[in-house]
């Protein structure tokens, strides 16, 4: 007997509990069902599916397609690590104090401003076509390498703000501390603002990183055979748009997970500084 | 020959006068305080003994030589004189341990393992051996701001600045680090200290310096200096902090 009001309050609260996630699913199901059957039941439909999701074009185009995935893969790691050392390198340009380094910054300070203000697909096409197109001996002439030059230099652009902010939030109270105990400016950086600063941006960094593996496909126009090239090649063959979707599936495969890390690494980076903030 | 002699030291933040023609004797082994109001100058005073604002007229001599003497090289001053911050400080990719043999290695050209036992035997000397692998984060800010004394001692400095140390910690963690300040009194070391803290500037200063508006209006031996100050500035200052209940009437 006195065990009922406990039950019955635990009943209660499973039901107010429960209640929020059906009414969620619910209208999730209702509202994407009536959209599918909208769809689903429009006369347009079969020739859409046709076109974009026919599923035996899409087997047909798959392997091609995967090859040239691999393709834009190998070229964002390789472009990435190239990013990366570049923009940090430039990053310490800019960092690095006194009138001997002058030169160094305002290169920094030029190179930012240009190759951000530059479209990427403007300087792909200036350097994937411009430079081969030269001859010049002893340089490489495919697409491809020069292509990807014109990816790091435009990605290193913004890459060396990200390093930046994060240098400049490191807070100044570390410099004035490895200054008093004699560290050179090289040293404060490399031994007391460079480890915080490089933490501090890694989920900011990440967002570059998944704007990239998007912009690879840039080097399509090229001729370089990428997933998207690959899908493009089938489409002009059958003229059966599947395997572009092919291509975009591949696509977010990739970067709605690395999106989602980025996430979890921002909320986590917040909730760090929070707690130091306590 | 006094280790610290800072002659007509006067500093500019543009149109303002942050100090005005200040005139300090600190000799070897003497503890000076430098107490006032927020904005009369204490910290940029300090900051200038070593070099970390640069002033505009006067100068400051360390054992009779210019601190911009070339004589000191690059590192000389900061070997000579350590620092202590408000906010510690302290590096937080770094051990404790690192932290502390970072200038004595990378600037004094110290072996890491003679750097590392003088760096642990420091730790043992103030009992914070057991926390020389720890990161910054891990520890308390007394234990943090402990650890950051040792640290401007690794380099076996002359004199030491502190620079309003114990005012971003907790009140139960002050003690702490005021006992560390006393040891290091008692090992005979030259010492400036910016503090809000007047018990303990009553208590571990052989001098007490009074500045207002960028200048020192009153300076002596605490006893006499807390108890009975003779210019009015003095005399409102420390009736307002004996009125905030931080400092008991009488001595």
């Amino acid at each position: 007997m006195t065990r009922r009001p406990g039950k019955g309050r635990r009943r209660i609260a499973l039901k107010d509990r429960l209640a929020p996630v059906l009414v969620s699913l619910v209208s999730v199901v209702v509202v994407f069902g009536a959209v599918a059957y909208f769809v689903g039941s429009s006369p347009q439909w079969p020739r859409i599916q046709l076109q974009f999701f026919s599923l035996e074009a899409m087997l047909e185009a798959a392997p091609g397609v995967a090859k040239g995935f691999l393709v834009s893969l190998q070229i964002w790691l390789i472009s990435l690590v190239c990013i990366g050392v570049w923009a940090l390198v430039l990053a310490i340009f800019r960092a690095m104090g006194g009138p001997w380094f002058a030169p160094l910054r305002v290169f920094a300070i030029v190179y930012v401003d240009l190759f951000r203000g530059l479209p990427a697909l403007l300087l792909v096409l200036l350097f994937g076509f411009g430079i081969p197109a030269l001859n010049l001996p002893g340089l490489p002439k495919e697409g491809l390498f020069w292509g990807g030059i014109a990816l790091v230099l435009s990605y290193s652009a913004y890459a060396t703000e990200v390093y930046r902010s994060g240098i400049e939030a490191v807070h100044e109270g570390q410099s004035m501390a490895a200054k008093a105990l004699g560290l050179t400016r090289w040293q404060t950086l490399r031994y007391a603002i460079l480890p915080q600063a490089l933490r501090n941006v890694v989920p900011a960094m990440l967002n570059l990183v998944v704007a990239l593996q998007k912009d690879v496909a840039l080097l399509s126009v090229l001729g370089v055979r990428d997933a998207v090239r690959e899908a493009q090649i089938y489409t002009a063959r059958t003229f059966n748009y599947s395997s572009l979707v092919v291509a975009a599936i591949l696509f977010l495969l990739a970067t709605i997970p690395l999106a989602r890390l980025t996430d979890h690494l921002q909320r986590r980076d917040r909730q760090r500084r929070l707690q130091g903030a306590l | 020959m006094n280790r610290i002699e800072i002659d007509k030291l006067t500093k500019f933040y543009g149109e303002r006068q942050v100090l005005d023609q200040i005139d300090l004797s600190v000799s070897a082994h003497e503890v000076v305080c430098l107490i006032g109001a927020s904005g009369s100058g204490k910290s940029t005073l300090l900051r200038c003994i070593n070099g970390l604002t640069e002033f505009d007229e006067g100068s400051v001599r360390i054992d009779g030589v210019d601190i911009y003497d070339p004589s000191f090289g690059r590192t000389g001053l900061y070997k000579k004189v350590g620092i202590v911050f408000q906010a510690y400080n302290l590096f937080p990719t770094m051990s404790v341990l690192q932290n502390i043999t970072l200038a004595p290695i990378k600037v004094h050209g110290r072996p890491r393992a003679e750097a590392e036992a003088a760096a642990m035997k420091l730790l043992g000397l103030f009992g914070l051996e057991q926390y020389a692998k720890s990161y910054p984060e891990q520890l308390s800010g007394g234990q943090q701001q402990r650890v950051a004394i040792v640290r401007s001692l690794a380099t076996e400095p002359e004199v030491v600045l502190l620079d309003e140390v114990t005012a971003a910690l907790d009140p139960e963690l002050i003690g702490e680090v005021l006992k560390i300040i006393r040891d290091l009194k008692a090992t005979g070391m030259t010492m400036v200290i910016v503090t809000h803290e007047m018990a303990f500037a009553r208590d571990v200063a052989d001098r007490v310096c009074f500045l207002d508006n960028g200048r020192i209006i009153e300076q002596g031996e605490p006893r006499r200096l807390f108890s009975n100050p003779e210019n009015p500035r003095t005399q409102k200052f420390l009736q307002r902090i004996i009125e905030s209940g931080r400092l008991e009437a009488k001595v």
